[in-house]
């Protein structure tokens, strides 16, 4: 292995969608390495979202290659090498939030007293400590996703996929769910892929942040956040941390003006 | 930490059924209002028997013929379940394959659709002749089939109007589609076939009793009705309509209380957010 083999490695991912032939995503190179958080951020028809899905093989790429934890995505897939939350917490109504934890462990087949053990654990981590009989309808938005979050980690996947995970909770809630995430990231040492549209968040969170262009989807620049770890809410008020959100309107104002200029 | 979270409801009888006595009672009151408006009317304005009897005539009648009426109605009750029973368990299996296999029931629905255009109970006569007329099978088919397309179109939406994210998180799992059916598809179909089932149990006793018009055994609802009016004892129509009433409310409601217990998960059960 030299140095750090990568968590996720793509090499030259195109997406064309058949219906309309549009080009989601043209030639996306991009490494991630072990224990890193990058957020993928760009305006919407980006393809961040669906360059997500291609890490996860949940959509195939039209061409390039992709690699998770040492294999090709679909064999990753295949061996449960990644969790994944969506926008929307995606919980089953019909299960309690002890059982929705639990769904993945089930599909590995772990038995009823390691499950329990562990839905123990993961309820500790996200700190819901008394819900576990609850249906999801009896909690909030950030609870709900807090459920979700434990539900990705449960089985410990190497690499953790996040889709707009807080972009429909409210400004105070999401606050406090990114230090609850970056509490978490720190614990259960998880390498993060994160989409968001968010420049404040995906600063404040990340190792790196990508920053991505829309038609075609592509990567624009990437930004190494130095921010000292481990952050907390006075990172939000650093010299720094507002130098390099400026840095990532800017990357963000250039893609979308290339973007501008090629129609006229 | 958000702690917004409304706490489970009690699970009493009463809010099992999802409503407190403030609820029904003014329900009860509009029935008892009713009852007592009909009985007024018919004497007050001496309304002819055989137009409209005072609901006290039609309960004597109704206690004076007890057993016949009890019998009848047990007769064509058991028409209307073994065609509910049949018809849905049909329909519910269909719609597993059809969401199973999308090409195969892309193909097939076009027809589904025009067959459940068809006037089935016009067939009534023909299952007469395929069933035999003294056999309940024969009502049991027209039940079946009227019961078997909303019980079918009801538990196909259920099964395919699964969010995308919840097949994608099964697929994130490596998971076989037996999985995504069993954990997923089955459990978000529920409520939509409970919507069906309780459609066809009106319809399954409708499908028995218009069944028996057409003839059959004595000893039903069906032919009880048609023959009391034809010899214009009116009251005893109208207690076997009373039997079938109780019959049809009865069977609508055993199928909402299972829903009630099968869905205990569902918001729209537990008294729903707040």
């Amino acid at each position: 292995m030299n140095e750090q083999a990568a968590v996720v490695s793509l090499k030259s991912v195109t997406k064309d969608f058949q219906r309309g032939g549009v080009r989601a995503l043209q030639e996306i190179d991009l490494e991630v390495r072990p224990r890193e958080f990058i957020s993928l951020i760009g305006p919407s028809g980006c393809g961040k979202s669906t360059l997500l899905r291609i890490v996860g093989d949940l959509v195939p790429p039209t061409s390039g290659e992709v690699v998770v934890n040492g294999k090709q995505a679909h064999q990753a897939r295949l061996d449960r090498d990644y969790g994944i939350v969506f926008q929307d917490a995606v919980l089953y109504d019909w299960r309690t939030v002890a059982k929705n934890i639990a769904l993945p462990l089930e599909m590995l087949d772990w038995d009823r007293a390691r499950r329990s053990q562990r839905v123990r654990e993961m309820v500790e981590l996200v700190e819901l400590g008394g819900f576990e009989d609850h249906y999801p309808w009896q909690l909030s938005g950030g609870m709900q996703q807090r459920v979700s979050i434990a539900r990705a980690l449960a089985f410990d996947p190497p690499l953790l996929l996040m889709d707009e995970p807080f972009g429909a909770l409210d400004e105070m809630t999401r606050e406090r769910m990114n230090m609850e995430l970056l509490r978490i990231w720190q614990e259960s040492g998880s390498t993060i892929v994160f989409v968001t549209h968010s420049i404040a968040e995906a600063v404040f969170l990340s190792t790196r942040v990508v920053v991505m262009s829309p038609r075609p989807g592509r990567i624009t620049g990437i930004v190494d956040i130095d921010l000292p770890q481990p952050r907390n809410t006075d990172t939000r008020e650093q010299e720094r941390f507002f130098e390099l959100v400026t840095e990532v309107r800017e990357l963000l104002r250039t893609g979308d003006r290339s973007g501008e200029e090629l129609p006229a | 930490m958000s702690t917004t979270v409304v706490q489970p409801v009690p699970r009493s009888f009463g809010r099992m059924m999802g409503r407190g006595a403030r609820d029904w009672l003014p329900a009860v009151a509009i029935f008892v209002i009713g009852i007592a408006l009909w009985e007024g009317l018919v004497r007050g304005l001496h309304v002819q028997r055989f137009l409209l009897p005072a609901p006290s005539e039609i309960l004597n009648t109704f206690w004076d013929e007890r057993d016949t009426l009890v019998s009848a109605g047990l007769f064509t009750f058991k028409e209307a379940v073994g065609g509910f029973l049949i018809g849905s368990a049909f329909a519910v299996l269909v719609a597993l394959v059809l969401a199973r296999w999308r090409p195969l029931g892309n193909a097939l629905m076009p027809y589904a659709i025009a067959a459940n255009a068809v006037p089935i109970i016009a067939f009534a006569p023909i299952t007469n002749n395929w069933f035999g007329i003294l056999s309940p099978a024969s009502k049991m088919a027209i039940a079946a089939v009227i019961v078997f397309f909303p019980v079918m179109v009801n538990t196909l939406r259920g099964l395919t109007s699964v969010r995308p994210e919840s097949v994608e998180l099964m697929h994130s799992y490596a998971a076989r589609e037996r999985d995504i059916f069993r954990r997923v598809r089955i459990p978000t179909s529920l409520p939509y076939l409970f919507t069906g089932l309780k459609v066809a149990t009106v319809l399954a006793m409708i499908g028995a009793i218009v069944g028996d018009y057409f003839g059959g055994s004595q000893d039903a609802l069906g032919i009880q009705i048609r023959r009391s009016a034809g010899i214009f004892a009116f009251e005893e129509a109208w207690a076997a309509i009373f039997v079938a009433s109780v019959l049809g409310i009865a069977f609508y409601g055993a199928v909402a209380l299972a829903e009630r217990v099968v869905l205990s998960w569902h918001p729209s059960v537990r008294g729903g957010r707040e």
